[in-house]
């Protein structure tokens, strides 16, 4: 077995197991990926999508299994939620999760990569290159003329695309996407793939989607997941020919 | 292009103007400097009412802007009150003991056990305890009124935060936590005079002047003090902290996926509010004159979040305003001097009836004006800002109220 992650992989992750109350919701998992690389994982519900990025984002501790980032291979088992995301591991939730109290502004600022110790936040001041980066930001979203509304007035689509300005605002090395182009219109939706495959040009991107369409949309590498483990891997056609695929997936 | 710090926080200008003609009117009516309108309790009772604004200030920051519900603040106000008390009491003894004694020269030792059995005879003792070492040393205690509480602060929030306690869990290990501390100090070993407290606060040592001039100097301090506390929390929570703490507030979880040390956070503000606390504690308690761990009672951190509960959270004038409105009311009910209201077969006692009013106006602020008083501010000045949630501005409708919503 190759230990440690190697100059060609950001993020590999090897033989997880995950149980909660008896239930095994990630069954010896293994699953690498590439610095630039766009990846889609589907599956059907309960397949382990969401438990494998709460692993990966250290919201869940797997039960064995080892998680291992960059080209030092740090292990990011034994780092907190907070930790993982400052090594560069963004994630974008299924529903639409932004600050609805706060202008637009103020979440993109928040999301700025920057220091974030409290001592460092206290005494941040917005520059007029943080200014710049949130407007460019805003612009690349299409959120140029809603910057001083609060977000919880932005409709569903707007909540959608905030929360992937934020994920830019970061500067993530690896993006994990939670169905990102659920409630959004077939426009949005064609805008929503040309971002992340033009993201997946410089940095790692993992999709977990439904919509196959979309997926194809995508055309990239699939991993199909079922029952907490990886069923079959490679392009879609390749995946989608794959007789287990069909019987567990496709074929319902 | 980005506004400035009082364009971002229109309140400050308009608290900063009514703290200073308030406090310049009361000088100017009180027996020292004026007429004598307004008595010199009152002067008292306004100056710690100012006192019990700034730790509402510290409440609203930990409470209404970080969603932490602390209801253990009003022990870091008694540990400032006690921390200053014991300097007060110390020097006050060392001055009687000294003058009682003039002719015979004493030793520093003669001297330390007859100030001993002076403080601690009503306890039975007549050692100084250690804490009480450097009691005579007025910089020494200034250092422990921030010290002694934000030191407990810290210990209690990382060992709480580290965890992840959170939520109704926490507000009970808070109160715990004020509970375990009154209940300590109530003992006559703790060596801060159990339930006797200490008392005779409000004869400043060295000073010649009169309670009439030193209760307005103290409206001044605690004024002063109100407006410094204002100001910081209004710094604090316009940058970037300040939507961090509001995150927190919001989605715990969404600020970690960022990459901040939420724990980080909250220990800080945590810390930072009891220290405001304990330095409004330490102006309060030589207006009061007296402290006893009763001050302590888990009760009293729970009228706090009434008080802030009232004004309105998350708003820092709200705070202030609850803290003043629903203390000045209280002293009026409890002063015995609101009418009772005789019905006949019952008589309604305002001294024991106004906990009760107190109590279902804080049902009713709750269930129908979560804003509180600080609503009536925002109808006044014509602000509007938008109902929080926003989900009834859908994404038809939303255009249209956009400009409504807008600030």
């Amino acid at each position: 077995m190759n230990i440690g992650a190697g100059s060609g992989t950001l993020l590999e992750v090897s033989g997880i197991s995950v149980s909660f109350d008896g239930f095994k919701a990630i069954n010896n998992l293994s699953f690498n990926i590439g610095p630039a690389e766009l990846r889609a994982v589907i599956g059907p519900n309960g397949a382990g999508k969401t438990t494998f990025m709460d692993i990966v984002t250290g919201k869940t501790r797997p039960d064995e299994g080892t998680v291992l980032w960059g080209p030092m291979s740090a292990n990011l088992l034994r780092r907190n939620e907070a930790q993982i995301a400052r090594a560069g591991i963004g994630r974008k939730f299924q529903r639409p999760t932004v600050f609805e109290d706060q202008s637009v502004t103020d979440n993109l600022m928040m999301a700025l990569k920057a220091a974030r110790s409290p001592w460092r936040v206290l005494f941040w001041r917005a520059g007029g290159k943080d200014d710049a980066r949130v407007a460019e930001i805003a612009a690349q979203v299409g959120l140029a003329d809603q910057l001083p509304r609060k977000a919880g007035e932005l409709s569903h689509g707007q909540k959608q695309w905030l929360e992937i300005g934020m994920l830019l605002a970061q500067e993530p090395k690896l993006l994990l996407v939670d169905e990102p182009a659920a409630g959004m219109t077939l426009a949005e939706r064609e805008a929503t793939t040309a971002l992340l495959v033009d993201l997946a040009r410089t940095r790692a991107v993992v999709v977990v989607e439904h919509d196959m369409e979309f997926v194809r949309r995508l055309n990239c590498r699939v991993t199909v997941l079922h029952e907490g483990s990886v069923l079959a891997e490679g392009s879609l056609d390749h995946v989608t020919a794959d007789q287990k695929v069909i019987e567990v997936y496709l074929g319902r | 292009m980005r506004p400035g710090f009082l364009a971002k926080n229109p309140s400050v200008i308009w608290f900063l103007l009514i703290l200073a003609i308030f406090t310049l009117v009361i000088t100017l009516l009180s027996h020292a400097y004026g007429p004598g309108v307004i008595s010199t309790s009152m002067v008292k009772t306004l100056g710690k009412t100012l006192c019990l604004c700034l730790i509402a200030i510290a409440m609203d920051l930990v409470w209404g802007y970080t969603g932490i519900l602390s209801l253990g603040h009003f022990a870091f106000f008694g540990l400032g009150g006690y921390m200053i008390g014991m300097w007060l009491m110390y020097e006050r003894t060392r001055d009687i003991v000294l003058k009682s004694a003039s002719d015979f020269p004493m030793t520093p030792h003669e001297l330390q056990d007859a100030i001993g059995s002076q403080i601690f005879g009503v306890v039975g003792s007549s050692k100084l305890p250690a804490i009480w070492h450097f009691a005579g040393s007025l910089p020494m205690q200034l250092l422990f009124v921030v010290l002694v509480p934000g030191l407990l602060a810290l210990v209690f929030g990382w060992l709480a935060f580290r965890s992840r306690v959170a939520g109704v869990y926490l507000s009970i290990l808070t109160q715990a936590m004020t509970l375990a501390l009154s209940l300590y100090l109530f003992q006559n070993e703790s060596g801060l005079r159990g339930n006797n407290g200490l008392s005779g606060l409000q004869n400043i040592p060295g000073l010649s002047a009169d309670q009439d001039h030193s209760s307005v100097w103290f409206l001044w301090a605690s004024a002063c003090a109100l407006a410094l506390g204002y100001v910081l929390a209004a710094a604090i929570v316009s940058g970037k902290f300040g939507s961090v703490m509001r995150g927190i507030r919001d989605d715990e979880a969404r600020v970690r996926f960022l990459g901040y040390p939420v724990e980080g956070f909250k220990l800080f503000v945590f810390t930072l509010t009891a220290v405001i606390a304990a330095i409004a504690g330490a102006l309060y308690y030589p207006q009061a004159g007296i402290i006893n761990p009763g001050e302590m009672a888990p009760i009293a951190s729970i009228y706090l979040a009434v008080w802030v509960a009232i004004g309105g959270r998350g708003r820092l004038y709200g705070a202030v305003m609850g803290a003043f409105f629903v203390s000045i009311v209280s002293s009026w009910f409890t002063g015995g001097r609101v009418p009772d209201v005789p019905l006949g077969f019952y008589t309604i006692k305002w001294v024991d009836w106004w906990q009760v009013l107190l109590g279902l106006s804080f049902v009713l602020v709750t269930l129908l004006a979560p804003k509180g008083l600080s609503g009536l501010v925002e109808l006044i000045a014509g602000l509007r800002p938008p109902r929080r949630g926003g989900a009834p501005l859908g994404p038809d409708a939303g255009s249209l109220q956009e400009e409504e919503a807008r600030e």
